[in-house]
């Protein structure tokens, strides 16, 4: 298909997101899996874009792990959700922004389900009531966090130190994106781009100077499903769908992976460290891996914070070629130093994926 | 290698660069019960030398119709050609039949 087919077709899906007055939800792995991404979020939005984001600390996990691991009942799910929302009221806020793209998926659900079905909503309202008392509405607008970062893309490309340029060649950095699988499949008219040509990462690389690539298993899954990795003896599917992904996108030689979703992220990085052990395989440059960044590393990057302060060291991949060719400035030595400038030991070096220069 | 619990699942990508369909193509023709089969797996629990090795019909059928023609010839070797199969079919597909036209198929393009 042409791209300005493709641009018809993500004109179709285009939603409404919230300009200021944020009530922001975290998510339970990310603040394991890449900590730096949620606190750049937050200053972003407050000190580079200043808005207005609530960040409370009272709000729970939406359950999505444990629902989609089937341990945890709709009902549950429905009235914790309900807790949340019942939060955000109480907060004085209406903009619910969740930085995971499982809850974003619970909540789209959750909100549909209770569209078409009054009488859940009732039943739902009627559990937290009894539990904790509360009542919730429901959210004027809901969006995802790579949704905000993507309304407020331009904004941050006026504002850039670095772009998405090789400082060498001045070639566009090539650039791989993955949406995570609950972000637009389940509803796509709920995403930037629908499920088809998902445009809310697209539009980020493309804004901040970056070249898209297109390769054949673009749309497919990362391979993170809650049933193949929480199962051992499952996970084999999971990294086969990876590699499948690797595979694909190893002759077009991107500069890095870009995700939204914290699993997508995790295990692209991960998964290389895992392929490269078992089969020796690596499909970045030299031994090295492709880096794999979440919307807000990059967004961060672009915005010249410092790659330790955005916990870019807490990558498998490492990240100092993309670093290089953007001709980021970092400090080498302060890769594992703690806040207060302790030395946190470094890494062992894998066998067979490059860790060190 | 490092083992970690767990391995690679084989793709079952089918490559349409490598795929042939000329077996699914002449044995439909010649028997077209070939493309009735609902894959419900009676012919494998009856099957006389599945009972002894990895063989079944419906992978067979399956595979052939995904394009992996060389393996599925080497595969359609394991059949004792008994018939079972054939009598249990809820579709009266001549199963049988469509095992002799994969060797025919096999012997007139030398494979």
């Amino acid at each position: 298909m042409k791209q300005e087919g493709k641009r018809s077709i993500w004109n179709d899906y285009q939603k409404e997101i919230a300009d200021d007055k944020f009530y922001y939800v975290r998510s339970c792995i990310r603040q394991n899996f890449f900590p730096g991404s949620e606190t750049a979020f937050l200053k972003i939005l407050r000190e580079v874009l200043e808005k207005d984001v609530f960040d409370d600390r009272h709000h729970t996990t939406c359950t999505g792990i444990g629902y989609h691991a089937e341990v945890v009942p709709l009902e549950t799910t429905m009235t914790v959700v309900g807790r949340n929302f019942a939060l955000m009221k109480e907060a004085g806020y209406q903009n619910y922004v969740p930085s995971c793209v499982t809850s974003f998926g619970i909540y789209t659900e959750i909100l549909d389900s209770w569209h078409h079905f009054p009488e859940v909503e009732a039943r739902a309202r009627e559990n937290l009531d009894k539990a904790t008392g509360r009542t919730f509405e429901i959210p004027g607008n809901l969006a995802h966090t790579s949704d905000i970062i993507f309304k407020f893309r331009n904004e941050i490309a006026a504002k850039a130190k670095y772009m998405l340029v090789n400082k060498t060649t001045g070639k566009p950095l090539r650039v791989v994106d993955h949406i995570g699988c609950h972000y637009a499949k389940m509803f796509p008219q709920k995403g930037i781009g629908g499920a088809e040509y998902p445009y809310v990462l697209a539009g980020m690389v493309e804004a901040w100077g970056g070249e898209v690539i297109d390769y054949p298993e673009r749309r497919h899954c990362c391979g993170f499903g809650f049933r193949q990795y929480l199962v051992k003896a499952n996970r084999g599917y999971s990294i086969s769908c990876s590699k499948k992904k690797f595979e694909s996108m190893e002759p077009e030689k991107p500069d890095f992976i870009i995700a939204n979703c914290p699993g997508c992220a995790y295990f692209l990085d991960r998964w290389q460290y895992a392929l490269a052990e078992m089969e020796g395989k690596t499909y970045g440059e030299d031994g090295h891996g492709i880096p794999s960044l979440t919307y807000e590393e990059v967004a961060g990057l672009v915005l010249g914070f410092d790659p330790w302060e955005l916990g870019l060291q807490l990558h498998q991949v490492p990240v100092e070629s993309l670093l290089k060719k953007m001709g980021v400035a970092y400090d080498p030595e302060s890769k594992f130093r703690g806040a207060n400038g302790e030395d946190l030991g470094q890494p062992e070096s894998p066998l067979n994926l490059k860790f060190y220069e | 290698m490092a083992d970690f619990g767990y391995s690679l699942v084989k793709s079952g990508k089918t490559d349409l660069d490598t795929a042939g369909n000329a077996l699914a193509r002449s044995v439909s023709e010649a028997e077209p019960g070939f493309n009735l089969c609902i894959a419900c797996g009676c012919c494998v629990a009856t099957c006389s030398a599945g009972r002894f090795t990895n063989f079944g019909f419906r992978e067979l059928i399956h595979r052939i119709k995904r394009g992996e023609e060389k393996l599925m010839i080497a595969e359609a070797e394991k059949c004792m050609l008994c018939g079972k199969c054939t009598l249990v079919c809820p579709r009266n597909i001549n199963t049988r039949n469509i095992v002799l036209l994969i060797r025919k198929h096999a012997i007139i393009k030398g494979l």
